[in-house]
């Protein structure tokens, strides 16, 4: 049993560097069962071990963060501590808070992390913890990452309209562009629809999920994916990761007469509303980090009398290029993307893609995942673009 | 203020028998150790003297959740406690509706009721005090008779003929729309001539410590249910009530079915719940200010079964027809029956005799199960006396072992493994194994215990966790309360009600499924294994869930255990 739990540990701790999150090497799980086990030594092992007791959870996980994630949670655990407050949907939604653990005590961090699932311990890491699974201490450090990503980029562009950027902010923010990875320019091909059967389509939408997640436009864990096989609507489940998808997928049936879809992804009705508009077959939602950055730049963020409640409740028409930008929330509420976001990208006989604010992107292919993957990327690039050039600085200097 | 103090709850004493109330101010230790619900109604139990669960000097304890009175999504339910007919333990069980917000805003945090009324009676409070009112006929009647002679009221708990046959398999409905079992639930009340408590609360909650704060975590909250595709999704308990979990359970290959010999049921195809609504296009109804009311009522004022009833009517039964089990469910409610254990003692017999239950024999048998009264013997396919819901416990393993450890009976939202073993909230988890499952027992059963303790939903389980329940507890009392403060307080109050089962005389031997689930296979099929549960690894599993909980090999809270409690009464 003991074996098991160190090699869970590993599993972790290594999945934390395959999805880029952590060096090779550098997360440290902490794992229990019927004995507490370590991914590997570490001087942190007093500190997890308390953190494990002292909260009654599973596990715990230390993930320092890759670059450029450590330059970026470092300048805003000093600027923003006691806690910072990230803007993006998923953030609001799931975590409302990171808090910056004042020192590096079990006491301390207990504090933080009993009231939240995740913290950032300036100059050590993220620390997160998992009840049920370190699954969910994984899902936790990739979300505060992202969110911790998001951001810093889009306050430091809203501090620069605003001639407010100091210099820490400069020299985070110089250190932060030295080690971006590079925008995703080359699509790979993938399977050629239209797909006439269960398992060429569950096939396709496998390997789309996969090359959502390796070009970087979403993280494993988050987006969505649905294929409409005449009137059943493959989709992915809720939780489920993009790169883990045999096995994950419901088919339910788009007439309404069987509740499969009880576990599909939260966006299931607005993947369901889209292809009541949209004769396309193949839908993709990913987390891309610039597009989620520019479509929470708004020049009026200063003065606008809805600043608080922009990603759910903006009355302006926006657009990133030719990519419409809409409000909505996570799932069905009153506010969800399934009210705003079909419409819009079923608009004109059809777009390519649409950004919801604070959250991802949408996009369709008619047959296949191909167009929507590219789809996908170039709203990326794009708006990774517009976003160094709002700032004036070339992108071939990056 | 110091924690978990509220300066206005009061605890009312009702003794039928003298027909005297007195309303006392809550003692500031017992605040401290339990602040409200599931909490409090079993620490008022367990500091009373033991007592047989019909004896007059028992105690029914109704307990609105700490944050009831407030303005929450999915919270304002009550706890009810008292001592177990089945068991001699503890009964703890969530009243939905309007009653627990009612008692909240009249400012009580518990009503205790003993003695034994020499008519059949009904307990009405408003802001005017406490009435006894005859129910007389009404209370023989069914279920609506005793709604209806009640005066107008915002929550009412109602019990039904099958109490007043003293049935075993009586349950008691809320408002008239939730069934609030398992059965045997009504039994205490009624022992008392007790069969209707409700509570009229004109005006406005009361007033939170930090309005702002606890705006905020009605946001999060309401962003959290949205989010949430069991609850807010096209297929969720909103859309269908809980009756969605048919289709899940079909495709699981875990639909309890004839006795729960089989796991697959042949017509699981025609009780899809889609079907039931787009024939009768029932309209939703539920608790007060829930954004996903799970009811459904048709035009005729029936209501639809939920998902243990709906299964348990149909498949358990190897009954394939939708209407039948609508009209067996009204039966159920007007009778006052607790459906699903009705259908579980009915699919035992089935089985004993050989052959499925023909469908015209439906409605006659679950009459002849009201008139048998107290002679009804509980249905094999039970824990702790009460039967079990519908969920094969071949088909996931944390949830086979809550169903065996619950303290009062199996439920199957006790210990939420549902939410990660079916509907991978928050994550996903391997059903068929038992690893990690005593810790994701013991945690989520702790979680359902803070949820039944301020108010809450234990459906909302699925999207609201401590974090959130801590945000709202902190708006409310103005001073800062942590998610992992309130999973103690969880602790804390399953541990109480071990003391009452171990003082009962509960044991290991309690904590146990039927041996079926560990002997016979379920049914295979489209690449799912269904094998029996390895007895070896479930009592290794129950025996590290009992090392969790602080309970020694047989189950009974150990010395160091209950001294940590720091009781201010002898538990």
């Amino acid at each position: 049993m003991a074996d098991l739990t160190a090699a869970l540990a590993r599993r972790f701790a290594e999945k934390l560097a395959a999805a880029g999150l952590t060096d090779p090497g550098a997360a440290v799980a902490a794992c229990l069962d019927d004995r507490l086990a370590f991914s590997r030594p570490s001087p942190h092992e007093e500190l997890l071990a308390g953190l494990v007791d002292r909260l009654g959870v599973g596990c715990v996980l230390l993930a320092p963060p890759a670059q450029p994630h450590r330059a970026i949670l470092e300048f805003l655990a000093g600027s923003q501590a006691p806690a910072i407050r990230p803007r993006d949907c998923e953030t609001r939604t799931f975590f409302h808070d990171i808090p910056v653990i004042a020192e590096p005590t079990v006491e301390a961090a207990a504090a933080a992390l009993s009231r939240r699932k995740g913290a950032y311990l300036p100059g050590v890491g993220i620390l997160a913890h998992g009840a049920l699974s370190p699954e969910q201490a994984f899902v936790t450090v990739s979300s505060v990452a992202f969110a911790g990503f998001v951001k810093f980029f889009a306050d430091f562009l809203a501090a620069n309209r605003a001639g407010a950027v100091d210099a820490a902010y400069a020299a985070a923010f110089a250190a932060a562009c030295r080690t971006l990875p590079p925008p995703p320019t080359i699509v790979p091909a993938l399977a050629k629809g239209p797909f006439i059967d269960r398992e060429t389509m569950l096939a396709a939408m496998a390997q789309a999920g996969r090359a959502t997640v390796e070009l970087g436009l979403v993280d494993s864990v988050f987006g969505n994916i649905s294929y409409n096989l005449d009137g059943v609507l493959a989709i992915s489940q809720t939780g489920a990761a993009l790169d883990e998808l045999p096995g994950a997928m419901d088919l339910v049936p788009l007439d309404g007469s069987s509740c499969a879809g009880l576990t599909a992804s939260s966006e299931l009705a607005a993947h369901a509303a889209l292809s009541a508009l949209d004769g396309r077959k193949a839908i993709l939602h990913g987390h891309p980090r610039f597009a989620v950055v520019m479509s929470m730049d708004c020049e009026d963020l200063a003065t606008c009398p809805r600043r608080e409640r922009c990603h759910v409740d903006c009355a302006r028409q926006r657009f990133a290029g030719e990519t419409p930008i809409v409000p909505g929330e996570v799932g069905c509420g009153p506010r969800g993307l399934v009210h705003t976001m079909p419409p819009a990208l079923a608009a004109n006989g059809g777009r390519p893609g649409v950004i919801v604010c604070g959250h991802g992107v949408f996009t369709m292919g008619a047959n296949d995942f191909g167009d929507a993957l590219a789809a996908l990327c170039a709203i990326e690039t794009s708006c990774r673009a517009r976003y160094f050039a709002a700032l004036g600085i070339p992108t071939e200097t990056l | 203020m110091p924690l978990m103090e509220h300066p206005t709850a009061h605890i009312l004493f009702c003794d039928l028998s003298t027909g005297v109330c007195r309303r006392e101010q809550q003692d500031p230790s017992l605040a401290r150790q339990a602040l409200g619900g599931r909490a409090l109604a079993v620490a008022l139990l367990a500091a009373r003297p033991r007592a047989v669960w019909d004896a007059p000097d028992g105690a029914v304890v109704l307990a609105p959740g700490a944050l009831a009175g407030f303005d929450l999504p999915g919270v304002s339910f009550a706890a009810l406690a008292g001592t177990n007919p089945h068991t001699g333990g503890v009964l703890a069980v969530a009243v939905p509706g309007g009653l627990g917000r009612a008692l909240a805003r009249l400012g009580l945090a518990a009503v205790v009721v003993t003695g034994r009324s020499n008519t059949p009676t009904a307990l009405f409070l408003d802001a005017d005090g406490v009435r006894l009112l005859p129910l007389g006929a009404a209370a023989g009647q069914g279920t609506s008779a005793a709604l209806a002679a009640l005066p107008s009221h915002d929550g009412a708990l109602v019990a039904g003929p099958a109490a007043r046959a003293g049935s075993p398999l009586a349950g008691l409905w809320a408002d008239g729309l939730h069934a609030v079992g398992p059965g045997g639930v009504a039994l205490p009340l009624a022992a008392k001539n007790c069969f209707a408590v409700a509570a009229r609360a004109q005006g406005e909650g009361p007033a939170p410590a930090d309005p702002a704060a606890l705006a905020g975590a009605r946001a999060a909250m309401e962003r959290l249910v949205s989010a949430a595709p069991a609850l807010a999704g096209p297929c969720g308990f909103g859309r269908y009530g809980t009756a969605a979990l048919l289709d899940l359970t079909a495709g699981r290959r875990m639909l309890p079915t004839r006795n729960f010999r089989e796991t697959a049921f042949e017509a699981a195809g025609q009780l899809s719940a889609p079907g039931l609504f787009a024939r009768l296009s029932p309209r939703a109804a539920g608790c007060p200010g829930c954004p996903t009311p799970c009811r459904h009522v048709t035009a005729d004022g029936g209501v639809l079964p939920d998902g243990d009833a709906w299964s348990h009517l149909t498949a358990l039964l190897g009954l394939a027809d939708p209407d039948l089990a609508v009209a067996a469910h009204a039966a159920c409610r007007q009778a006052g029956l607790f459906a699903p254990g009705a259908a579980a003692l009915l699919a035992g017999r089935a089985e004993a005799a050989g052959r499925d239950l023909a469908s015209d024999a439906l409605l006659p048998a679950l009459a002849a199960l009201v008139a048998e009264g107290l002679s009804v013997s509980p249905s094999a396919m039970a824990v702790k006396g009460v039967a079990l819901p519908a969920f094969d416990p071949r088909g996931a393993y944390g949830l086979a072992l809550s169903l065996a450890v619950g303290t009062s009976g199996p439920d199957a939202w006790g210990g939420l493994c549902l939410g990660h073993e079916l509907l991978r909230k928050p994550v996903a988890t391997d059903r068929f194994s038992f690893a990690g499952k005593a810790r994701a027992v013991f945690l989520g059963e702790n979680a359902a215990a803070v949820a039944a303790s301020l108010g809450g939903c234990p459906l909302f389980g699925l999207a609201v966790g401590l974090e959130e329940w801590a945000l709202a507890l902190s708006a409310v009392r103005g001073e800062g309360v942590s998610a992992a403060g309130l999973a103690g307080l969880g602790q804390r109050t399953v541990l109480v009600e071990r003391t009452i089962n171990a003082r009962a005389g509960l044991g290991v031997a309690d904590d146990d499924l039927p041996e079926r689930f560990f002997a016979e296979t379920g049914s295979s099929g489209e690449g799912i294994v269904v094998a029996p549960l390895p007895r070896e690894e479930f009592l290794a599993a129950r025996a590290a869930y009992y090392r969790l909980r602080g309970l020694n090999a047989d189950g009974r809270p150990t010395t160091q255990a209950v001294a940590a409690l720091e009781s201010p009464w002898p538990i």
